[in-house]
C-alpha cells in the first residue's frame, strides 16, 4: 500500500490539473519516439516515424499521447489504489501488446522532462520528487501482471 | 551508440546557452538527484549538510559540472581525456555507474526547465547520447 504525504497529493493533483492533455501526450511520446529510437517497435502501423518532424506531426502518435495521459489521469483520481486501477492495463500490455517495462520507465522519464520544461522554476526538486515518485508507483503497476 | 557530427553539433549549440548558468544548473542537478534519489546520498557521507543550496553541494556541482563542460571540448578524445578521472572513480570513488545514469537524468531535467525551447527532442538525443558516452568514459577503468 502506498503512504502519499499531503504534500505529494497536492502536488501530483495540481500538476495534473494544469497540464494540456493533448499537447503533453503528444510531446512526451514523440520524445520517447525520437530520443529512445527502439519503441518505435511498438508502432509499426503508425506509419511516417521516420524523423522528429515526421514523428510530431503523426496524428496517429498525437492520439496515443493522448490515451497515455487520460491512462494516467486515472490513477491521479485513485491515488490509493494504483494497482487495482490498472490490473486490466498491466494484463493487456504484457499479454497482448507485448511491451518490454523497461519502456515505461523510458516514456516516464520523457514525461518528466516535458513536464519539467512546461513547468520550469515550479519544477522544484520536491515536486520532482512527488512526480517521479507517482510515475514510478504507475509503472509498478503496469508490471504487475507480467509473469 | 557514438556520438554523430549532427549529435556533436547539437551539444555544441546548446552547450553555448548552457555555459552561462553553468553554475546553477549543476548545483540544481546535484541537489535533485540527492533529493529525488535519496540512495545516492550515500556517496556524500562527509558532506555536513546534504540539503538543497548548501555550499558543500554546491561547490561540488560546480566541479561535476565545469567537467562535463570541459567533455564538450573533448567528444573527440573522450576516453584518453577522461582516464585520470576514470582511475579517480575506479580505484577510490567507487560509484556504482548506474549513478552516472541518475545525474544524466537530472541534469536533463534541469536543461529541459532552464531552456524549453531549445531543448528538443533532438537536442534531447544528442545530450543524452553524450552523457552516456561521458557516463561510459569515467566507467572505462572498473574492471
Amino acid at each position: 500500500m502506498v503512504e502519499w504525504t499531503d504534500f505529494e497529493r497536492e502536488t501530483i493533483k495540481s500538476i495534473f490539473g494544469k497540464l494540456d492533455y493533448d499537447d503533453v501526450g503528444l510531446a512526451a511520446l514523440c520524445r520517447c519516439l525520437v530520443v529512445y529510437p527502439w519503441t518505435q517497435r511498438y508502432f509499426g502501423n503508425f506509419g511516417k516515424l521516420y524523423n522528429a518532424d515526421a514523428i510530431n506531426a503523426n496524428p496517429m502518435v498525437a492520439a496515443h499521447g493522448k490515451v497515455v495521459l487520460n491512462g494516467l489521469d486515472k490513477a491521479v483520481k485513485n491515488l490509493d489504489n494504483i494497482k487495482g486501477t490498472y490490473t486490466e492495463l498491466s494484463v493487456l500490455h504484457s499479454e497482448k501488446l507485448r511491451v518490454d517495462p523497461d519502456n515505461f520507465r523510458l516514456l516516464a522519464d520523457c514525461l518528466t522532462i516535458v513536464v519539467a520544461a512546461r513547468m520550469g522554476a515550479d519544477f522544484t526538486a520536491e515536486v520532482q520528487a512527488a512526480f517521479q515518485k507517482f510515475l514510478a508507483v504507475v509503472v509498478s503497476s503496469l508490471c504487475r501482471q507480467y509473469h | 551508440m557514438s556520438l554523430s557530427a549532427n549529435d556533436k553539433a547539437n551539444v555544441t549549440a546548446i552547450w553555448k546557452k548552457i555555459l552561462p548558468k553553468s553554475d546553477d544548473i549543476g548545483d540544481q542537478a546535484l541537489s535533485r538527484m540527492l533529493t529525488v534519489y535519496p540512495q545516492t546520498k550515500t556517496y556524500f557521507a562527509h558532506f555536513a549538510d546534504l540539503s538543497p543550496g548548501s555550499p558543500q553541494v554546491r561547490k561540488h556541482g560546480d566541479i561535476i559540472m565545469n567537467k562535463i563542460d570541459d567533455c564538450v571540448n573533448h567528444m573527440d578524445d573522450l576516453f584518453p581525456y577522461l582516464s585520470g578521472l576514470s582511475d579517480l572513480h575506479a580505484t577510490k570513488l567507487r560509484i556504482d555507474p548506474a549513478n552516472f545514469k541518475i545525474l544524466a537524468h537530472n541534469l536533463l531535467v534541469v536543461v529541459a526547465a532552464y531552456l524549453p525551447n531549445d531543448f528538443t527532442p533532438e537536442v534531447h538525443l544528442s545530450v543524452d547520447k553524450f552523457l552516456q558516452q561521458v557516463a561510459l568514459a569515467l566507467a572505462e577503468k572498473y574492471r
